[in-house]
């Protein structure tokens, strides 16, 4: 086998063994499992807990409270109260009762609720019991007007509104929000990748640095070899880790899809997804990967103690943070001027290129060149990356800042300068 | 098989770490190299192994340059050990033996017999932060050694090792010279160049400033050693005009004299001083060699 394979099978066999990585995904995965049933645990703490709502009317009126609540479906049980408002108060105190309500009349002869809980931190109570109250007070508003149900109705319908792209090949109203979720759920891969897996890289490099391992490694294997088989190993183990938790989210949400219907699920577009976006959701995705991953792996090697990597790494992250968030307010306007321009900056790219290609109708030459961009500046950051690589884990030095670049260029360069 | 180095030159900026050296050394031989500390010993040995290129000169093996075609042949005990320490020691030498080019279970086989030979066989299965720092460094040697290398370098090999591992080290080393390896190896223990090499080089502010056969040297340094136990006040010997160099010690003294007539004259003139008890005249120990040209640097 060649070392690059070598190197690439270690890194992941040894990264996969350990516990950290193991539990991560254990507990990504349960996650994963418990948010996709949340319905169901909900429903099942709640089922026999039916919050009990004393009533207490001061009115001579009646008012089809429950019946209200039974449309709105509602998880709560009214009980009208027959003693004065001290008592019912004290029985709130006690836990007897959720919460009291309170209905008057008011001047116009229309009906106006008090609500008093021992506390209001839980708000849907008070929240629905104004829904109700509102209902029948549009009711009653109605009846007085001697309004039918009918022009109740047309007075409620929502107004017809359609909005058609006039440009050739625009997107759809649907095709785009299609595109949204899957932007958004790309704009979180990149992010949660970058984040987690390029640390892991620049960690990696700087353990073989710190403890010194790597003169033995890079005097057997070129540096630039190593470097990507590291990447490729990572990026193994990371792939290895999505399809996990893939796996056990599609496994989860398939239980649960009938329920999912007409959701949220179908909202983000992911009943019927168009190939290209996803295609291109690929390319970015790796590309992404590789530009950050070669990126921490060099910045990696200029770090002598493992605890200096997290402060070398952090303007890689204020990237990677700065790219999400302009990519959130580009989901919003994705043809501002300034998301097009920034979605030519390599390393923001992957996200907001993605997002403009997904969002808008692009010529085919703007995601090509944003590819191109962003190819060649990997190509660039790794050429460089392994002579600074070669010439930074031969450097032990004290501090570990930017300026080591130089020291550990020269530490690499065939011919002085001076000669 | 020949190691060559040519007129190597190693600049840093303005600081020359290693100035115009020139060594060659043959097959099966066990070439010693010593200097004070930041004399470019490591320097060297890093531009041996092709880490840093030289800013000029250059250097071969059998004919050959140096690079990544020929790892496989080279292997490299690093000063600063070098080991994974969360991996287990049978993971980090197949790893690492794997790189150079072995086979696995070519390299678990020779793992055995080498661990065996160390007298750790137990530890085969354990993580290496578990292990004492002189167990480290024996498992840091197999590493190095593992893939049955043509030329072997061994940065400090001795350091922090007990006298019994030193032996045990030691003698794996002199069988791998018997079996036809070449060995370039530094250390600060001139006993164990002075055991171990027919040649050596000491450096100094990256030049060699000795550098030939081991014998050769010393008979070339043109001193003996004179020690003198006694039962008189030596403090004399510090101005007297035969004396190169005096040490007082509780005994006596150590002296540095030109030669043996010089140690005649002397004993002729404190014959009447008191009781002799020791009266040797020595070969010069490397240790002084060392001291007297590496040392004359800094005065």
């Amino acid at each position: 086998m060649n070392n690059f394979w070598i190197i690439l099978w270690h890194t992941y066999i040894t990264k996969l063994k350990t516990k950290s990585f193991i539990v991560t995904t254990i507990i990504t995965a349960l996650l994963i499992v418990v948010l996709a049933n949340m319905n169901n645990i909900i429903g099942y703490f709640s089922d026999d807990d039916k919050n009990q709502i004393a009533v207490i009317n001061e009115t001579e009126a009646t008012f089809p409270l429950e019946e209200q609540l039974a449309a709105l479906n509602e998880n709560m049980e009214i009980e009208y109260f027959n003693g004065t408002v001290e008592e019912a108060e004290n029985k709130v105190v006690e836990g007897e009762y959720e919460g009291l309500l309170i209905l008057t009349l008011g001047e116009d002869n229309l009906p106006a609720g008090e609500y008093k809980s021992s506390s209001i931190a839980d708000s849907t109570v008070a929240a629905s019991l104004q829904n109700v109250l509102q209902q029948i007070k549009t009711d009653m508003a109605a009846e007085q007007l001697n309004l039918s149900q009918e022009q109740l109705a047309e007075l409620y319908a929502p107004v017809e509104f359609n909005s058609t792209a006039l440009a050739e090949n625009a997107k759809t109203e649907e095709e785009l929000s299609q595109a949204r979720g899957l932007v958004y759920v790309l704009l979180f891969l990149i992010y949660f990748a970058v984040i987690m897996y390029a640390s892991m890289i620049a960690n990696e490099v700087a353990t073989e640095k710190s403890s010194r391992v790597m003169e033995i490694l890079i005097s057997s294997v070129p540096p630039i070899r190593q470097m990507f088989a590291k990447i490729l190993g990572i990026g193994l183990l990371s792939f290895t880790q999505m399809v996990v938790i893939g796996l056990v989210g599609y496994a989860s949400l398939k239980r649960n899809l009938s329920s999912m219907e007409g959701g949220w699920f179908e909202a983000f577009g992911f009943s019927d997804l168009s190939m290209s976006t996803v295609l291109y959701a690929g390319i970015f995705f790796l590309l992404g990967y590789f530009l950050y991953a070669t990126l921490a792996a060099f910045l990696g090697s200029l770090v002598s103690r493992i605890e200096d990597v997290q402060q070398m790494i952090m303007p890689m992250t204020m990237l990677i943070v700065a790219g999400f968030l302009i990519a959130m307010f580009g989901l919003g306007q994705p043809d501002s001027t300034f998301v097009t321009i920034t979605s030519y900056i390599p390393f923001f790219t992957p996200m907001l290129m993605f997002l403009r290609v997904g969002m808008l109708s692009l010529p085919i030459w703007e995601p090509i060149l944003g590819i191109t961009i962003l190819i060649g500046t990997t190509v660039i950051l790794a050429i460089f990356g392994a002579r600074v690589y070669r010439g930074g884990v031969l450097m032990y030095g004290k501090s570990s800042s930017y300026k080591d670049v130089k020291k550990a260029l020269q530490l690499s360069k065939k011919e002085d300068s001076a000669e | 098989m020949t190691l060559k180095i040519e007129n190597i030159t190693k600049k840093f900026g303005q600081f020359t770490a290693v100035n115009d050296l020139s060594l060659s050394i043959p097959e099966q031989e066990m070439f010693g190299f010593l200097g004070a500390n930041g004399a470019g010993k490591t320097t060297t040995f890093r531009m041996i192994l092709g880490l840093i290129d030289p800013t000029k000169g250059k250097i071969t093996w059998n004919g050959k340059p140096i690079d990544y075609s020929t790892s496989e042949l080279i292997g490299y005990l690093p000063e600063e050990r070098g080991l994974y320490p969360k991996l287990q020691v049978k993971d980090q030498l197949v790893y690492l033996a794997r790189l150079r080019g072995m086979k696995k279970q070519d390299a678990l086989n020779e793992l055995d017999i080498w661990l065996e030979r160390f007298k750790v066989p137990e530890y085969k299965d354990k993580k290496v932060e578990e292990l004492s720092k002189g167990n480290q460094q024996k498992i840091q040697f197999i590493s190095a050694v593992i893939h049955r290398p043509q030329l072997l370098i061994l940065d400090e090999p001795f350091s922090g090792l007990d006298p019994v591992n030193v032996e045990l080290l030691k003698d794996a080393v002199i069988d791998l010279k018997n079996s036809g390896t070449t060995i370039v190896f530094s250390s600060h223990r001139m006993e164990h160049v002075e055991e171990l090499c027919e040649h050596l080089c000491i450096m100094q502010k990256g030049k060699p400033i000795v550098h030939g056969e081991l014998r050769e040297i010393k008979r070339s340094f043109g001193r003996k050693n004179l020690i003198v136990h006694g039962d008189f006040s030596m403090d004399f010997f510090k101005s007297h005009p035969l004396v190169k160099r005096a040490r007082i010690t509780a005994e006596g003294a150590n002296l540095q004299i030109e030669d043996e007539s010089a140690a005649q004259q002397i004993l002729k003139e404190i014959v009447d001083l008191g009781f002799i008890r020791k009266f040797m005249i020595e070969e010069p120990s490397l240790n002084d060699i060392f001291i007297e040209k590496a040392g004359a640097a800094y005065e």
